[in-house]
Parts: C-alpha cells; structure tokens; sequence
C-alpha cells in the first residue's frame, strides 16, 4: 500500500525527493554524514536502557520514569514542566522533587533546552521516523497549525491545572505516556501515539514536536539560554544547497545564523541541538559549541 | 512589498496568532472538562499508604512510578490509558493483591513529591479505605457458620475487626459470630477482602469517600454535648404536647 503510494506521487516530486543527505555522503562517507543521529539514537536508547534494566533484567540502576525517578539510589531527577503543573494545581511539591526539578534545569540550561527533544524523548523518534517516511513516500501535502501554538498550549496546559486543581495534561501527554508504558504497561496509549504518528505523517509535516508539544515548548524557553549550541561558522563556504533546511525539524533556526551578518550562533530555543544540519551539510559549515562563541571564519 | 500585500501578510499573521490561541483555550477547556470527569476513585481502587485525599492527590502525584517498583510485594500498579483511574497514577486493587503494611512504609519513603505522605511513621495510622461488609446475605459468618476467615487475616485484629455475638433466630440456640469493623482502627489494607472465601467477597475495601457517611456540621449528639458540658444543656424532660387525631378517645 505504501509502496505504491511512493511510485504514484514519485513522478511529481523527482527533484525534491533526491536525498538531501546526497552531497553530504558523498563527501563524508555515509558515517560521517549520520554521525550525530546515531549519537543521539545510542544516547535515546542507552537512557531506555537504563530504565528497563530494572523491570527486565533486576539490575537497579535507575528507577521510576521520565517524570521522576532516582539514579543510583542517590540522583535524584523531576521533570521541571510537570513540577510547574503541579505547583499550578496548588501543591508544593516535596524537597527531592524540587531539587531533582532544579537538576534537569541547571542541566539543560547548560546542554541546550530541546536537547530534551533530540537526546531523550522517545517521541521524537517516532516524530523523525513520519518526517523521514513523508520525504521517502513523497508526501508534500499538508498544512501546520502556527508554530507559536505550542506556546499557548504550554499555557493553556497550566491553566488547566489551575482550573481543575490536577495535573490535566498528564491524562494525555504522549511524552511521559510512551515511557510509561513501555516500563509500566501501556494500555491503550498505543491510540494516541498512534494519532501523533498519523498527525505527522498525512496531516501536518514536523506538526507535533515543531508546533504542538507544550514539553517541547517548555524546555525551548530554557533553550534561550542555553550554554552549548549550533553555530554556522564556516557560513562563508555554503553553496546554497539547501540540505540543512531539508533536514532541520526547525528551518526557520538556521536563516539568522546562516544568512545574517550578526551572530553565526543559532540562539532560537526551539532549536534542539540535534546537530542533523552538521550531518548533513557537505560543506562543513556547522558545528556545535557554545553560545558566547561569535567566530566566524572568514570566507 | 507594496502596503496592501504588507497588510495582508499582517492579517495572516493575526489569524494565525488567533487560531492558535483560539484552539489552546479549546484544549484548555476539553482537557480540564476530562480532568473533572476522571476525578473519583472507582470502588474497587486503593491508593497507597499515607496518599492525599484525592482531589490533593491528584495535583501532587507525578505518576513515577517510584513508589510501585519500592513495593517489595507488587501490590501496587501504575494506571494505564484505559484502566478507570486517573491515567498514570498508582493504586492497588485489594482482592488481586492486598497491601501487607510494612512498617518501613518503603513506598510513602520513596515518594519524591510528597503525593504520599513521609510523615506517616506508623502504618497502623495509614487510611488507604475502609473495610465494610457490603454483603451480609452471603457472609458465612451472618449464616451463623463459623468462617471467620476475614477475622483472622486481619493484622489489627481485633481492633480493627472484631467478631459480635448475636442471637441465632433460625436455630434458636446458637450464636452467630458478626465480623465488625471498626473504622477508627481499619487502614484499609485489604487483607480480609482478599481472603474472603467466596466467590465474590462479601466484605469489601472501600475508598474512604465512598465507604464513610459525614454528620452535618451543625449536627450535635446530645449525650455528647453534656459529657463537654458537664450537665445537660436543657430541661432533662421535655413535656410535650399530647396530639392526637380528633376522632381517637
Ligand atoms: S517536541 Fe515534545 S514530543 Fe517532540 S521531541 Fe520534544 S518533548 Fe518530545
Ligand atoms: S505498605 Fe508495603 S505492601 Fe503496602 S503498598 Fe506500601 S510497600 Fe506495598
Ligand atoms: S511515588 Fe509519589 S509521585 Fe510517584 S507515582 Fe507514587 S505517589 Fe505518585
Ligand atoms: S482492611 Fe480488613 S484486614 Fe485490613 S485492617 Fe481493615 S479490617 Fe483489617
């Protein structure tokens, strides 16, 4: 079935569907042009790993799941967003709760927000997996709602809690239900990962974690200060070729720092740092470092 | 860019900022419409020892899972999408597995958010129900058999449940044996459900709120007041007027 969708819609888009990866591949050798997604695959599943070495093989390393748990015994580790929801819903929550909040901020504010996004969330994955799928299948219909809606949903999210005195969002935030259920059982949560699959992949291309997750959202607001980002230092040899847009989940990040006379850093939060435009670029433009780094290496 | 197709794309983005806001009210409003209808415990789920009341409960508990992997007796479980209780939040169900109260409470320990309270140092003092005999047709014990079952699995026995003699009218001679429970001893561990010997348990746990009645607050038990007192606060007679109905002699 979906083949033959590929071979009916492949005519139209020849040009478009040409791996945007090509060019990278042909200068840095397939590994090279794939080096930060495997790095952030291992660092996706070995965070997994972690936590089902307790359920599956009895070795405790780290216990509970992605909204909280305790590493080691010692560590602890609390979900800032959910804590905040909490707090909207009139309780304050308990000291290892909010030290282990005050760990993952600090943490974050040093790795870059939505490296949450690229290096942890297990719904990225499936989210990059419909994006791959779309340019694959040469999908090129589709329309996205306003990025900006993932800000009024982080919004509306603590208004709910407020409202209602409960953490509402958790009865169906696909991020923390996906980890949970694969470590405590996953019920009928398949049907809504399922429906941000299908969401991304035939209604709204990027449209869940580019436009709609109110997590996504939250830790691209810590993003804007993070320390370690994406800088386009060696703008000077682009070629126009377009591959890092093709691939970024977030376009619209890389125009300031690419084509812009000021800063080469990318400073947009809702960059994730998942360094595909360094993967893909042929040209060696991008690199990670950090964000008071304002290099540019002349042309 | 000519001012007219300026104004357009200003219009645009207008529409857009207002779609989206328009569409996160909406979800605002569904979310919280959801959140209030999956606010009540069913009768058959406990909450661990040393929870908030429920409506606390649910602002504070994370859905971790923390306290479900420190039981060291799997009684507690993680809600799935599905199941009747607030997505994601721990609960037991008595008749499958039954709490076996620790007196380390492992589980109110492991609690980072204080959903669970720490402070519960006694797990005698823990209030996860209240054991009621729902079924006094089918109790053996109220057929003045002597089954006692729930009785003796009970780790306060005979405080928390106690076996009341009573008269059997059926034989005329022998006595019955009626399991009690005492609410201000019961912590709602659910062993006598569990252990109940009949196909559907004739004694259940119940949540506190389903399983208690509440005097109104302006209800005052007369024998009380005067034991406050010290003497009664009225005329120990009350003389009152005789009625009758007219036509009576
Ligand atoms: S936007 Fe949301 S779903 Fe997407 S990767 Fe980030 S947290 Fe996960
Ligand atoms: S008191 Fe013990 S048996 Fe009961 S829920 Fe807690 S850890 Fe489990
Ligand atoms: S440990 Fe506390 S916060 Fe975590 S699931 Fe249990 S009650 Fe909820
Ligand atoms: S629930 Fe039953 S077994 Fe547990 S304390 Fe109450 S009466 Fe006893």
């Amino acid at each position: 079935m979906s083949s033959r969708v590929a071979r009916a819609a492949a005519p139209a888009v020849a040009a478009e569907s040409s791996s945007p990866l090509a060019a990278a591949i042909e200068a840095k050798g397939v590994l090279g042009a794939h080096r930060w997604l495997i790095a952030r695959r291992w660092s996706q599943a070995g965070i997994l790993a972690l936590f089902l070495a307790g359920p599956w093989a009895g070795l405790w390393l780290v216990k509970g799941n992605l909204s909280s748990s305790l590493t080691l015994e010692v560590l602890p580790l609390t979900d800032p967003y959910l804590l905040l929801q909490s707090l909207a819903a009139g309780h304050v929550a308990g000291s290892t709760a909010a030290l282990g909040a005050l760990i993952v901020v600090a943490f974050y504010l040093l790795a870059g927000g939505r490296a949450y996004c690229a290096w942890v969330c297990p719904v990225n994955v499936l989210t990059d997996t419909a994006a791959w799928l779309r340019r694959k299948l040469g999908l090129r219909r589709g329309r996205t709602p306003p990025r900006a809606l993932r800000y009024w949903l982080l919004g509306a999210t603590l208004a709910a809690a407020f409202a209602t005195g409960t953490i509402a969002w958790e009865l169906v935030n696909p991020v923390s239900m996906l980890y949970r259920g694969i470590l405590f059982g996953l019920g009928l949560a398949w049907a809504i990962l399922g429906a941000v699959f299908l969401f991304d992949l035939l209604v709204a291309p990027r449209g869940w974690c580019s436009h709609v997750c109110p997590v996504g959202a939250f830790y691209a607001l810590l993003g804007r200060f993070a320390l370690v980002r994406v800088s386009a230092r060696r703008s000077g040899a682009c070629d126009d070729c377009a591959d890092c847009y093709r691939v970024c989940p977030e376009p619209h990040v890389i125009v300031p720092a690419l084509k812009g006379a000021a800063s080469p850093v990318i400073r947009s939060g809702d960059c994730t740092n998942c360094g595909r435009c360094i993967d893909a670029c042929s040209k060696d433009v991008f690199r990670f470092t950090i964000r008071f780094d304002q290099r540019r290496d002349p042309s | 860019m000519d001012s007219s197709s300026s104004a357009a794309a200003r219009r645009r983005f207008l529409q857009g900022i207002a779609g989206a806001a328009g569409s996160a009210s909406l979800c605002a409003l569904g979310l919280s419409l959801y959140a209030r209808q999956t606010r009540a415990l069913p009768a058959d789920a406990l909450r661990p020892p040393g929870a908030l009341d429920e409506d606390r409960f649910s602002a504070a508990c994370v859905r971790c899972g923390l306290c479900v992997r420190a039981c060291p007796y799997d009684t507690l479980k993680l809600s799935e999408p599905g199941d009747n209780v607030v997505t994601g939040t721990p609960y037991f169900v008595a008749r499958k597995i039954p709490c076996e109260m620790c007196p380390d409470i492992p589980c109110a320990k492991a609690c980072p958010t204080g959903a669970l309270d720490k402070a519960l140092s006694d797990i005698a003092a823990a209030r996860m129900g209240l054991a009621v005999l729902v079924d006094q047709e089918t109790c053996l014990n109220y057929q003045g058999l002597r089954c006692d079952v729930c009785y003796r699995v009970c780790p306060l026995i005979d405080r928390a449940i106690t076996l009341e003699l009573r008269h059997n009218e059926r034989t005329g001679k022998h006595a019955m044996f009626i399991p009690t429970v005492h609410a201000d001893q019961c912590t709602g561990c659910g062993k006598c459900e569990r252990s109940c010997v009949l196909d559907e348990a004739a004694i259940k746990v119940l949540p506190l709120v389903q399983a208690r009645g509440a005097l109104g607050a302006h209800y005052r038990l007369g024998w009380k007041e005067k034991e406050k007192a010290g003497r009664a606060l009225g005329p120990e007679v009350i003389e009152l007027p005789v009625r009758r109905p007219e036509a009576a002699p």
